[in-house]
């Protein structure tokens, strides 16, 4: 809402405008702006609704009688059409630019931009788990980098969740067997809380978590606090499940995720997605089928596949994006590629979906493989992407944040495809120590690698 | 005075539909409307007592951050209690099977409605319904929430299946009474009623039916798919054999929407009803409120989605079902400002229904508006699930429904009983109701903001502020709604005798002695004028319904 | 004056069968709209699953399917000559054509459970029990979950509507439906072409394509 004030003016009004209306830090960068149609919406309904009760005591009070009514001379006035459909027709003018603005802002919030940076995340009875495109995962915090488009892609392992950030004032539910996203920016260090928003049973309320925005120095010596070429276990069991211990139907009483120590947030685990995902496909068999160097065989190569055109058996064009990959797994026959035998099994209850995710990070980390017969090329991450494959991919710009490289990535070595798993997963200690992170106003705190929620005043 | 006006006058001979028979057999096997409607008053009455008293329990629970006096899993089950008993025991048949059923005939110059048997079925269907879904809630219980998500409905370790199977059997009820309503309503009008001339609560009543009859059967398919993908794990909505959750929160919207609707348009019938009564004067414009209603009740049925902005459905249905939101809106919003230009220049009689009149004005249009702004998409993806949607629907439901139905209580207790309650106590409770509704459920708005989210049985402690006012506020409403609905109750033994036409209204009910006679009119009334027309005398109407 | 069956809230019995009739009429939609909940989640479902359902349909015996139409359609047709018997008074044709609509209604269960019969036996049944294996997939499930709930719905109604017409066929056979009053015959009728109507709705998508 620009009042035309002063940038200073404007701000002050802003927070004041929070202040009144109890609304948390407008910690992304999309909050503040919605917050002012908020502003809109809520000083409109508080004065339309107070105009419409004053006006009514007024009346009362004026004609009011007490007693002995006397029988009307004449049949008292009716309002007059042009005035009714003036009011009506000029409300609905209002609502219908609040729509128009809402639903724009509702786009841009469900439409992320490009070039994010990819968190997998899924809930389950009654935690959050963060899985990082580069290696990291994570319980119940969440870390991302400032100044940069983080996506989140949920999914859940049991009934439905919502990952709902106030500060961000973003909200999307996790739905069991498929994925959705949602994305934010965060301009400022800080750490915010995760509640989760959808009815999920006993622990509904203590399904918390936190997001811990760091400036990417910080964010890039927090990845490297792990050694992300060690990883622990597989994605598909959690090693330990801190809020699992509260959880249960004979549920006593919840435990609070501000009040728990530290020990109830495993430090940062870290797992290297594209290796886990190359190896699930190796063991669940995936790649008795499919190629990751582009060479044709019974189903289609992974390699450039993502975000290309896949051509259909019923004649449509769908994009190969997490929804379509996701449902090729789970329901493979419901859109199959033209050209191949409908022969694919369904891989829904045999992928967790830590599995499923880490089988789509691999897929996605070929997209800039060529499909087809070519041999595989060198590349490396920062460099321009081959041409698309055969599938037809427009080229994209790898992400700007420099990823670390991990050795299972790029094309797999012969022995990946016919089947053998890649080297074991180990497990990792945990990261020892603390690091040192930017606080909001300039500072800096030292804290260990999970940090508990803050609880984020009004 | 012709003969036939006399009948109708108060010195009827003919005993009134209470004291005509007596004996416990004789209400319960009852085929009178007006007993009908008088025993699903005080049934859905002592619902509404069982749900607040959950409530209340709720409201003690969220005192503090952590376990006040419950554990988790009895919160859990206290709201989806809650929710069930407010939704379906009570709201939804609460101002239709009460005052509907005993008004309408009346209201339309019927002896009765259409098919009093099945009126009398409805009413035993209610009532085993409500006993089979409490017995399954104290057996097991259920906690759900009224909304029965799947899948998280399909593998809950509680009970789903007596709950559902009970709520399935009260939508069996909702559709005989609705049924009877529209049957009535084309058929049973008096001579000379044209429907251009029908009281509005008739209008409402009737609007409410056409949803009740086309909604109900697709809830109740829902439900008894839930039930059966719980007890047999048939799995229609669960993902982990290929069902989609998503569905089904469609199909139940697409109830549920409309429901919220057949929970306000009977109160806003009363509203109607109240104001011209109270005001002296016909309405500022019939024609808007009847069309409205008509309006409200079909386009209801196209906004459902609104509810799901956040389940992954597509940016286009969500925008299609938003503006869908913002057109229905405006139904509701016409009508508001005709009945406050209702107010113009009027002879107005402040007496207790008028103050919860006022209630209700100003709280439906804050509640209406806050709904407003939960259609703007991107501002509900931080409210959804909050406090703020559980603010939203109080101030339409208790603020907006509630308070109707008290009203109506108010205005037509003397119609139905024969007897004046305490004024002064009326108006008093009336402003306590107000006050508390204000204090309970004012904070929830603000805790929405903060970011609350709803079903929360424990919470971060910067939220207890704002619980403690409402919890506060929360008991506070109890006890002035225990008053109100005391004051009634007393009045009932101990209330002075009421005149025929205790509030000089021109409705056609009151053309009737009250209590009415057993068979309402016992000669047809002729009904050719408009039952607004306050520049006729009441002796005037009475004659000219009574001419022929 | 007044007549035994009418009711005293009606002032003649033409006035009290049009309230029935009507009433019946509302029932109808509202029933209608029970089944389309249905309907509407096949639709949804075979979005989903476009191949495996129509799978799913070419492997349902057209024969059992197309039988039980020509039956219930048949079915139709003597209720609907049951009306006109009570119209033109004919006692005993009335009561022929009833039980002969019951008979018919049996008959079509019969087929059903014969056809039931053979989805057990192959295992193409509903949720956790489906183990048909010509068709081991998701959509498959879903399709024959479908197809026993909305065949089961349906012929829980018809038997629902065995036992209206067998009663009615002993109140034809006393003499209770005249051709001044006979309208609770009407509204049975009119509640058994719905359960025709449903099958004729119901056999395109499980049988057809
Ligand atoms: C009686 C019940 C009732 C009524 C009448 C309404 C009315 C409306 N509701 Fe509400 N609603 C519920 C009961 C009701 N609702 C319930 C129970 C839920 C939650 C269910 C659950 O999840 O458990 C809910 C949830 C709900 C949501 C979903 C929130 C979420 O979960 O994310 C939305 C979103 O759009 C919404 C919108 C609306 C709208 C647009 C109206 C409109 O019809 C309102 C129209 C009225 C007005 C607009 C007021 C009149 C306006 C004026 C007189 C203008 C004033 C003058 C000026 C501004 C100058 N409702
Ligand atoms: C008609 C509908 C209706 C009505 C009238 C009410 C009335 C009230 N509701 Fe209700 N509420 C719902 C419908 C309704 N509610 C629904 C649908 C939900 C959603 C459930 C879900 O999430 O699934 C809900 C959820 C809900 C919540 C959110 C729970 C959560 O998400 O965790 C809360 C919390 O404060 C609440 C509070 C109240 C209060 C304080 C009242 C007060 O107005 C009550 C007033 C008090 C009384 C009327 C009591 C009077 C009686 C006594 C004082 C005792 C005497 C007793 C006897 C003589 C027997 N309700
Ligand atoms: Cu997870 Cu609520
Ligand atoms: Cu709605």
């Amino acid at each position: 809402m620009n009042l035309g004030l002063g940038p200073s003016r404007q701000a002050a009004v802003n927070e004041l405008f929070r202040r009144v209306l109890f609304l948390p830090p407008q910690s992304s960068t999309m909050a503040s702006e919605i917050d002012h149609l908020h502003y809109f919406v809520i000083a409109t309904t508080i004065a339309g609704a107070s105009m419409v009760g004053l006006l009514a005591l007024y009346w009362v009070l004026k004609y009011r009688v007490r007693e002995g009514l006397a029988p009307r001379s004449d049949p008292a006035p009716t309002s007059p059409a042009w005035l009714e459909l003036m009011l009506a027709g000029s409300l609905l003018g209002l609502f219908c630019l609040w729509w128009l603005i809402g639903y724009m802002q509702y786009v841009r919030l469900r439409v992320s931009p490009k070039n994010t940076l990819d968190v997998y995340v899924t809930g389950k009875q009654w935690m959050w788990k963060f899985a990082y495109p580069d290696g990291q995962s994570s319980v119940a915090s969440l870390y991302v980098p400032t100044g940069r488009p983080i996506r989140v892609l949920l999914t859940s392992r049991d009934v439905i969740h919502s990952f709902f950030v106030p500060d961000f004032r973003i909200k999307q539910d996790a739905l069991p067997g498929r994925y959705t996203t949602a994305w934010f920016e965060v301009p400022e260090p800080g750490t915010h809380q995760v509640l989760c928003a959808e009815f999920c049973g006993t622990g509904h309320s203590v399904m918390r978590g936190q997001v811990v925005a760091l400036d990417p120095s910080d964010y890039a010596r927090w990845l490297a606090a792990g050694n992300s070429d060690r990883v622990v276990g597989s994605l598909g069991e959690d090693p330990r499940a801190p809020l699992g211990q509260v959880g249960g139907p004979s549920l006593a009483g919840p435990t609070n995720v501000e009040g728990a120590s530290e020990e109830d947030f495993p430090p940062a685990q870290l797992v290297n997605l594209v290796r886990v995902g190359t190896q699930a496909a190796a063991q669940q068999g995936c790649l008795r089928c499919h190629t990751l160097d582009g060479t044709p065989h019974i189903g289609p190569t992974w390699a450039g596949l993502y975000l290309g055109r896949v051509p259909l058996t019923t004649g449509e064009v769908v994009t190969a994006d997490e929804a379509y990959l996701t449902e090729s797994m789970m329901d493979p026959l419901a859109k199959v590629h033209a050209g191949y035998a409908p022969v694919m099994p369904s891989y829904h209850g045999l992928l967790s979906p830590g599995e499923t995710a880490a089988i789509v990070e691999l897929i996605k980390d070929l997209r800039d493989v060529p499909g087809r017969t070519e041999p595989p090329a060198e590349r490396t991450a920062e460099g321009p992407p081959p041409a698309a494959g055969a599938i037809g991919r427009a080229p994209q710009e790898r992400p700007a944040l420099p990823l670390r490289q991990a050795p299972g990535q790029g094309p797999m070595p012969p022995a990946v495809e016919q089947g053998l798993p890649p080297p074991g997963l180990q497990p990792n200690p945990p990261p020892v120590g603390t690091i040192e992170i930017a606080g909001p106003n300039g500072t800096r705190r030292t804290v260990p690698s999970a940090i508990p929620v803050q609880e984020s005043k009004p | 005075m012709s003969a036939p006006a006399e009948i109708l006058a108060e010195s009827t001979p003919e005993p009134d539909y209470l004291s005509v028979e007596s004996g416990i057999w004789s209400w319960l096997n009852t085929r009178d409307h007006k007993r009908i409607g008088v025993m699903f008053l005080a049934t859905v009455t002592a619902m509404f007592l069982i749900g607040g008293c959950f409530a209340l329990a709720m409201r003690t629970e969220l005192l503090t951050p952590n376990r006040t006096i419950m554990d988790a899993m009895t919160y859990d089950r206290m709201f989806t209690l809650h929710g069930v008993t407010m939704v379906w025991l009570f709201l939804v048949p609460s101002i239709p099977a009460s005052f509907g059923n005993f008004l309408l005939p009346l209201q339309i110059g019927a002896r009765d409605l259409a098919f009093p048997k099945l009126n009398l079925m409805s009413f035993y269907t209610f009532v085993l319904g409500a006993v089979i879904t409490f017995g399954g809630m104290m057996v097991g219980g259920t906690d759900t929430g009224w909304t029965f998500y799947a899948p998280y409905a399909d593998s809950t370790p509680t009970d789903v299946v007596p709950v559902v199977v009970g709520i399935f059997i009260l939508g069996m009820s909702s559709i005989f009474s609705g049924i009877n309503f529209i049957a009535t309503t084309h058929l049973m009008r008096a001579r000379g009623l044209r429907w251009g001339n029908m009281p509005l609560f008739v209008w409402t009543i009737y609007a409410t039916s056409v949803i009740m009859v086309l909604a109900t059967p697709v809830l109740g398919m829902a439900l008894a798919l839930v039930g059966l993908d719980h007890a047999l794990r048939l799995g229609i909505f669960d993902p982990a054999v290929g069902g989609d959750p998503v569905l089904f929160q469609h199909i139940f919207w697409f109830y549920s929407h409309p429901a919220v609707y057949i929970m306000i348009l009977p109160g806003m019938g009363v509203i109607s009803e109240v104001v011209t009564t109270f005001a002296h004067r016909r309405l500022s414009s019939y024609v808007a409120v009847a069309v409205s209603t008509l309006g409200i009740a079909f386009v209801g049925f196209l906004t459902w989605g609104h509810h799901m902005f956040v389940s992954g459905m597509s940016t286009f249905d969500a925008g299609v079902f938003g503006v869908m939101s913002m057109f229905v809106a405006i139904f509701s919003a016409i009508k508001v400002f005709t009945w406050t230009g209702t107010l113009y220049r009027g002879q107005i009689l402040v007496r207790t229904p008028l103050i919860y009149f006022f209630g209700f004005l100003f709280l439906f249009v804050f509640g209406g508006m806050t709904g407003v702004a939960l259609a703007t998409q991107s501002l509900d993806v931080h409210w959804t699930d909050t406090y703020f949607v559980v603010a939203h629907f109080h101030f339409v439901m208790v603020g907006g429904s509630v308070t109707a139905f008290l009203a109506a209580a108010h205005l037509w207790f003397p119609k139905m009983f024969g007897r004046v309650y305490n004024e002064r106590m009326g108006m008093l409770t009336a402003t306590a109701v107000f006050i508390g509704f204000v204090l309970t459920f004012f904070p929830q708005f603000l805790l929405g903001n903060m970011g609350m989210p709803r079903r929360y049985y424990s919470y971060p402690p910067r939220f207890q502020f704002l619980h403690v006012l409402s919890t506060g506020g929360a008991w506070l409403l109890g006890g002035a709604v225990l008053l109100a609905i005391g004051n009634l109750v007393v009045a009932l033994r101990w209330g002075a005798r009421a005149s025929a036409n205790p509030w000089h209204s021109r409705g056609f009910e009151w053309l009737t002695p009250s209590p009415p006679p057993k068979h309402n009119f016992p000669v047809t009334p002729q009904l050719d004028f408009s039952p607004y027309d306050y520049s006729m005398t009441e002796e005037e109407a009475r004659a000219r319904a009574g001419a022929r | 004056m007044h007549a035994p069956e009418l009711g005293e809230q009606f002032s003649d019995l033409e006035h009290q069968a049009a309230a029935l009739r009507f009433g019946m009429w509302v029932f109808v939609v509202s029933e209608i709209l029970l089944f389309a909940a249905l309907f509407t989640l096949y639709a949804a479902y075979r979005t989903m699953f476009p191949s495996d359902f129509r799978a799913g349909v070419l492997h349902n015996t057209f024969a059992y399917g197309t039988a039980n139409l020509f039956v219930l359609l048949t079915s139709g047709l003597t209720a609907a000559l049951a009306v006109f018997g009570a119209r033109t008074d004919r006692r005993v044709f009335t009561g022929v054509m009833l039980s002969t609509t019951a008979g018919l209604g049996l008959a079509f269960l019969a087929i059903k459970l014969t056809e039931y019969g053979k989805h057990i036996e192959e295992g193409s049944l509903p949720g956790p029990w489906y183990h048909y294996s010509e068709l081991p997939t998701f959509g498959g499930n879903r399709f024959f979950t479908m197809y026993w709930g909305m065949t089961g719905f349906h012929a829980l109604h018809l038997t629902a509507g065995v036992l209206v017409m067998g009663w009615m066929a002993v109140r034809a056979f006393q003499g209770r439906y005249t051709a001044r009053y006979h309208v609770k015959l009407e509204m049975g009728s009119l509640y058994w072409a719905l359960i025709d109507l449903m099958w004729i709705f119901l056999w395109p998508i499980l049988y057809l394509s």
